[in-house]
């Protein structure tokens, strides 16, 4: 219990803030970032062993002389007996060209120049790359989302259509259905769509039954006793809608928002697979593992994950703004 | 009820009114629409029945729908002669499963059992291992919850191409996905799920004098397996998901991936249509399989009582 003085003296504001600034520090920050640094660490471990092969014979090229001398002996020895018999030529493992597992730097310096000093216009830019795949991920989240909806209200008010298709609806989210997006690609690339709609159909089509299920909980939500006030206010089935259904489900909708947008990208990237698309994230993936280019894979890779942590993030975001406006207990 | 009549009303006289329409501008539409909303009908019947209020009845009504959505789909391509190449007819994905039962059984073992169930498992072991290895350390912990979380909505399968140059086309890389893709999920859930007994319960092991694993296994384990459950769950999706899409970064000559994305490039929808039956037939079995153990494992829990 803080006394009126202590609140009122000179500073001690700065220093609340201070001591939950600190609590932040060392319950949350700290925590992630010893975590984050031992993956960190475990990565550039983990590229000696990965990549001793190459390095060794990387390092023989460049003069120096490795134990066993001849490649094919190399070959057949494991990948940590070549290790503990080189010590000394492993110097290269972080800077090969073609690594079988890049360092962590040599993606950030990928995904640094094919993002910032590449006009995001050329087709080597994972900024044009990455906008071709967004684009396409969020015309499907929305159309996905709004027939989601507009499903979820029809379940709702409709006895028949619940019985019907919520059972379908549940089903469908225990199979595979990403195995749908190369016949979607081609079929449709067979009546002359293709580019941005085919794949926005399979990211509508992944992001669509979350937010039907979800959202016929949320619209559920509502208590038997709140429904009972609505009664005997004698309001109509629109004005409970309205006024006590929909704002009721909000906090169930953008929890299916976040994993629908995740399932958005998703699809967008598989769908850039089958019919060996040259635009897109997908498509760098697969150009990357065709040529061997790992660092390109991994760029990749990550550029889709942060396209994918921002979105989460935005949604995010949005949903706390959202629920303190609407004044929603956190 | 009265209100339900009255809604019927307006609804039967619209869809005869549009049945007649199409009738004098397109007779073939006006067969499907009439199809169509007989079946609506009759479910509108039945669902306001006293037969809908049991299990059966429930059951019933989902599957008069289902079987419309089957009748419709073939009305349509046959009557308006939709090209195979573009929409087979339910029958002929039936005989194509028929004909190539074993070659798809084949696909199913390489895919499902030995890409998806293996990688399953040895994924959600580790995860629940890690839970248990990291649950004496709170600092851990609380750095490897939202790490978890935040790896858990990434576009983990983007990692096929990488986990296929390094472990090879067979079983094996796909099985390596699927451990990654299954891994965080669960590690939140199982990390989420040893949190769950509460205080009283905890002193009530410590009053017994009982040691770590014995209140580990005899109290913790068994409280977390509701969530450990859910994680499983999740997990029995994405594994099958994870095993198909690899298959297309590449994979040896079976395989459900591997079907279903050569014979979309040869244009045999027929098979492609089976190879997703059989891969969505696989998705519910492992799903339900779980939601079954998970029965009688977590019974004492309330959301399992009838």
């Amino acid at each position: 219990m803080t006394s009126v003085a202590d609140i009122a003296a000179p500073g001690a504001g700065a220093g609340r803030t201070g001591a939950r600034a600190r609590r932040w520090l060392r319950l949350r920050a700290a925590p992630v970032l010893a975590v984050v640094l031992g993956i960190v660490a475990l990565w550039y471990a983990a590229c000696v062993p990965m990549n001793v092969k190459e390095t060794l014979t990387f390092a023989e090229r460049a003069g120096a002389e490795v134990t066993p001398a001849s490649p094919s002996e190399r070959r057949a020895m494991g990948r940590w007996a070549l290790v503990a018999a080189n010590p000394g030529h492993l110097g290269g493992s972080f800077a090969l060209d073609r690594p079988r597992l890049p360092a962590p730097h040599q993606v950030v310096a990928e995904l640094w120049t094919t993002t910032v000093e590449t006009a995001p216009t050329s087709k080597r830019s994972l900024v044009w790359h990455g906008w071709v795949t967004l684009s396409a991920t969020l015309l499907g989240f929305g159309i996905g989302t709004a027939l989601g909806v507009l499903l979820a209200v029809g379940i709702v008010h409709d006895r028949a259509m619940d019985m019907s298709v919520l059972p379908w609806a549940i089903a469908s989210q225990t199979i595979p259905i990403l195995a749908i997006a190369p016949m979607i690609i081609v079929v449709l690339n067979s009546i002359g769509l293709q580019g941005l709609i085919p794949k926005a159909l399979i990211s509508a089509y992944l992001s669509f039954f979350p937010v039907v299920v979800s959202m016929v909980a949320g619209l559920r939500s509502p208590a038997a006793s709140q429904m009972d006030l609505m009664q005997t206010y004698s309001a109509t089935p629109a004005q409970v809608f309205w006024t006590l259904r929909l704002p009721a489900s909000v906090p169930y909708l953008f929890a299916a928002l976040k994993v629908g947008i995740a399932a958005a990208l998703i699809g967008a990237i598989v769908g850039e697979l089958p019919t060996g698309a040259s635009e897109g994230l997908g498509a760098r993936l697969l150009a990357g593992s065709y040529y061997g280019q790992t660092v390109q894979i991994w760029s990749a890779l990550f550029a889709a994950a942060i396209l994918a942590a921002a979105m989460v993030g935005t949604i995010g975001a949005l949903e706390r703004a959202t629920l303190r406006r609407m004044g929603f207990a956190r | 009820m009265t209100a339900a009549l009255g809604r019927i009303g307006p609804l039967l006289a619209a869809q005869i009114a549009a049945v007649a329409v199409a009738l004098a501008l397109a007779p073939r539409a006006a067969l499907v629409l009439a199809v169509w909303f007989a079946a609506w009908q009759a479910n509108i019947r039945l669902s306001e029945s006293a037969l809908a209020r049991g299990r059966a009845g429930r059951s019933l009504v989902a599957a008069v729908f289902g079987v419309t959505v089957l009748i419709l789909w073939e009305m349509t391509v046959r009557l308006f002669g939709v090209p195979p190449v573009i929409l087979p007819p339910p029958t002929e994905i039936a005989v194509t499963l028929a004909a190539n039962g074993t070659l798809l059984w084949g696909d199913f073992v390489q895919t499902v059992v030995k890409g998806a169930l293996t990688g399953y498992v040895i994924g959600c072991a580790a995860a629940v291992g890690m839970a248990v290895a990291v649950d004496r350390s709170p600092f851990l912990q609380r750095g490897l919850l939202p790490v978890g979380s935040f790896m858990a909505a990434l576009p983990i399968i983007g990692t096929a191409p990488i986990l296929v140059m390094w472990f090879g086309f067979g079983w094996q890389s796909k099985a390596a996905v699927v451990v990654l893709m299954v891994f965080f999920p669960m590690l939140v859930n199982a990390v989420a799920g040893l949190k769950s007994a509460d205080r009283m319960q905890r002193d009530l092991m410590e009053t017994y004098a009982a040691s770590y694993w014995q209140s580990l296994v005899k109290l913790r384990l068994p409280a977390a397996m509701p969530l450990i459950f859910n994680g499983l769950k999740i997990a029995s999706t994405l594994a099958l998901i994870g095993a198909i899409v690899a298959e297309f970064f590449g994979s040896p000559t079976r395989g459900l991936g591997f079907r279903i994305s050569t014979s979309v490039g040869q244009l045999q929808l027929g098979m492609v249509w089976a190879g997703i039956t059989v891969a969505a037939l696989a998705g519910s079995a492992f799903y339900f399989a779980v939601a079954w153990a998970e029965r009688r494992v977590t019974f004492w829990h309330p959301s399992q009582r009838p």
